[in-house]
């Protein structure tokens, strides 16, 4: 029997958990609910984390658009993805929840941008200025 | 100067005014949300990593996704944004704010006020430590909006001060970009931020924390060569002999956050434990037409917990500027033992409410009390870095002075 000991983090309270393994049947202690529990057999079978990066935009009000994995990714292939992350470029504009890479090294998990990047207007940054609000174009008339 | 007449004026555009505004705008006031920046939505901009949202969305969000959720929430109702605006004066009497932006200074007059300034980061400068002010040294949270946002990194070699949970972030997210995280130290035995950060930004990365370490000297001329660590003792001291000198040429510094309450501490009653207004279930602070939410009122540990605060806070404004009449308070609350970070100060009893404690001392279980009543057992390692949220309904035990306590369980 394999035993090992982890903190949960799947919320900020940080569960001890404790996690045996005998034969093909998982046991964890110290959880205080369900997704500790899948927390902990996780981390014994194949340990998953979610990944957030951000991806280089061309034509847009910003440099950057923020992304993550909408699933969690294994553990052993993270180097290998946030390399080939950094090399990804998109064109503005990237609508938040829209896939960047789809099935990202065949692990049947999307790579999603996190926010909203317009394109940019004429004359870069000054122009925005003129619409700041919450950056949604709905709401412009309420902008100074 | 332009004057202009308003129900309820939000100073602050992040997750709590942004929260304060939908809310308020709900309630059919005419409500105006002042941000500083060019976009609203505070540091929740840069905070691309997850964990936001659970409690509000019941999903794991980033901080951008949790914005333009408010933004979405606040692009269907009336309330109105104006970016780039400063304000440079309250005026207690009058009710009056003065605000700089680009139509000039305008000055508003309020009805009702919710301060959402949030906090600032502490500085290097806040810690006193020798060596010349190189380049080279900078804020977490400054590090976190040149390479998320800017897409810029601030050098080679990097060591992180502090294992607040920015510190950690950080950590993992230059690391992730491509530069050499030294590693982090803390000068308190235990970490500074959430035990989930020091597991997934530090262990899952192999980045070293060294708990009982500080930085005693800052070296190079125009950028930063390198900085002497050294082990403490229990008075968090030095211990001379175990100074070992690292070459890095950016340092990080994640030494806590200061509430911001410049605006308002020269005439509201406020707390110096928590650094911000005292504040009732209401959200009002000791002047009936002002109202506070987020990390200006304490530092929080989670974005949806000020998030909330800031929906209380914005309905409480709107009834107040609708000129209803807000109950008064009832019960008061007194730290006791062990009682650090508390809020809220002092309660209506007519709602039910959440209370947030942050014990002083890290506890391997311990119960709440309230007038020696035992409210709540938490039956796990309880630390300072995490807020105990308390959900109350009832208020039998409470009395006009109520003592609380945070008591270590045997």
């Amino acid at each position: 029997m394999s035993k090992k000991k982890m903190i949960c983090i799947m919320c900020p309270i940080g569960c001890e958990l404790t996690v045996s393994k005998q034969g093909e049947k998982i046991t964890v202690e110290g959880n205080r609910c369900l997704r500790g529990r899948e927390y902990g057999i996780n981390e014994m079978v194949n340990p998953r984390r979610v990944l957030t990066m951000s991806v280089k935009v061309e034509n847009g009000e910003m440099d950057l658009v923020s992304v993550r994995t909408d699933a969690p990714i294994p553990k052993k292939l993270i180097y290998d993805i946030i390399e080939y992350i950094k090399k990804l470029k998109v064109k503005a504009p990237v609508k938040r929840g829209e896939i960047i890479v789809k099935n990202i090294f065949n692990t049947g998990v999307n790579l999603i941008a996190t926010r909203t990047v317009e394109k940019t207007k004429m004359g870069g940054e000054d122009e925005i200025r003129t619409c700041t609000g919450s950056g949604n174009d709905k709401l412009s008339g309420n902008c100074v | 100067m332009r004057k202009e007449k308003v129900d309820v004026l939000v100073i602050g555009g992040g997750a709590a005014g942004l929260a304060a505004a939908i809310e308020s705008a709900n309630h059919g006031v005419k409500t105006i949300l002042l941000e500083r920046e060019r976009k609203t939505g505070g540091v929740l901009n840069q905070c691309i990593h997850n964990g936001f949202g659970l409690h509000v969305f019941k999903q794991e969000l980033t901080g951008p996704e949790f914005m333009e959720l408010l933004w979405e929430e606040l692009s269907k109702t009336s309330a109105i944004v104006k970016s780039d605006s400063t304000v440079l004066k309250i005026a207690p009497e009058s009710k009056e704010v003065t605000v700089l932006s680009r139509e000039g200074v305008v000055i508003y007059q309020v009805k009702s006020l919710i301060v959402s300034t949030g906090a600032r980061e502490r500085s290097l400068n806040n810690l006193g430590i020798p060596g010349a002010r190189v380049a080279g040294v900078f804020t977490a949270g400054v590090v976190q909006k040149m390479v998320n946002i800017y897409n810029r990194l601030p050098g080679h070699n990097v060591l992180i001060v502090g294992s607040g949970d920015i510190g950690l972030i950080m950590a993992r997210r230059l690391k992730i970009e491509g530069m050499n995280v030294v590693g982090v130290v803390e000068i308190m035995p235990e970490p500074g931020g959430l035990i989930r950060n020091v597991v997934q930004c530090l262990e899952d990365f192999d980045i070293p924390l060294w708990l009982s370490h500080t930085v005693t000297e800052i070296h190079g001329t125009g950028r930063l060569e390198g900085v002497t660590v050294a082990k403490v003792d229990g008075e968090l001291k030095p211990i001379l002999g175990t100074e070992k000198f690292l070459k890095v040429d950016t340092l990080v510094t994640s030494v806590g956050l200061i509430p911001q309450n410049g605006l308002i501490e020269n005439f509201v009653e406020m707390d110096p434990i928590n650094r911000g207004p005292v504040i009732d279930d209401l959200m009002r602070t000791s002047v009936e037409w002002i109202f506070a939410a987020g990390n200006n009122v304490a530092v929080h540990d989670l974005v949806d917990f000020v998030y909330e605060e800031g929906k209380i806070a914005g309905k409480y404004a709107a009834l107040y500027a609708l000129g209803e009449k807000l109950p008064g308070v009832k019960y008061n609350f007194k730290r006791g033992n062990n009682v650090g970070v508390m809020l809220p100060h002092r309660v209506t009893g007519e709602i039910p409410f959440k209370m947030y404690i942050r014990s002083k001392k890290i506890l391997k279980s311990c119960e709440v009390k309230f007038n020696g009543k035992r409210f709540r057992i938490f039956n796990w390692k309880i630390r300072p870095s995490e807020m105990l949220d308390l959900h109350l309904n009832k208020f039998d035990a409470f009395s006009e002075t109520t003592n609380v306590e945070v008591n270590e369980l045997e």
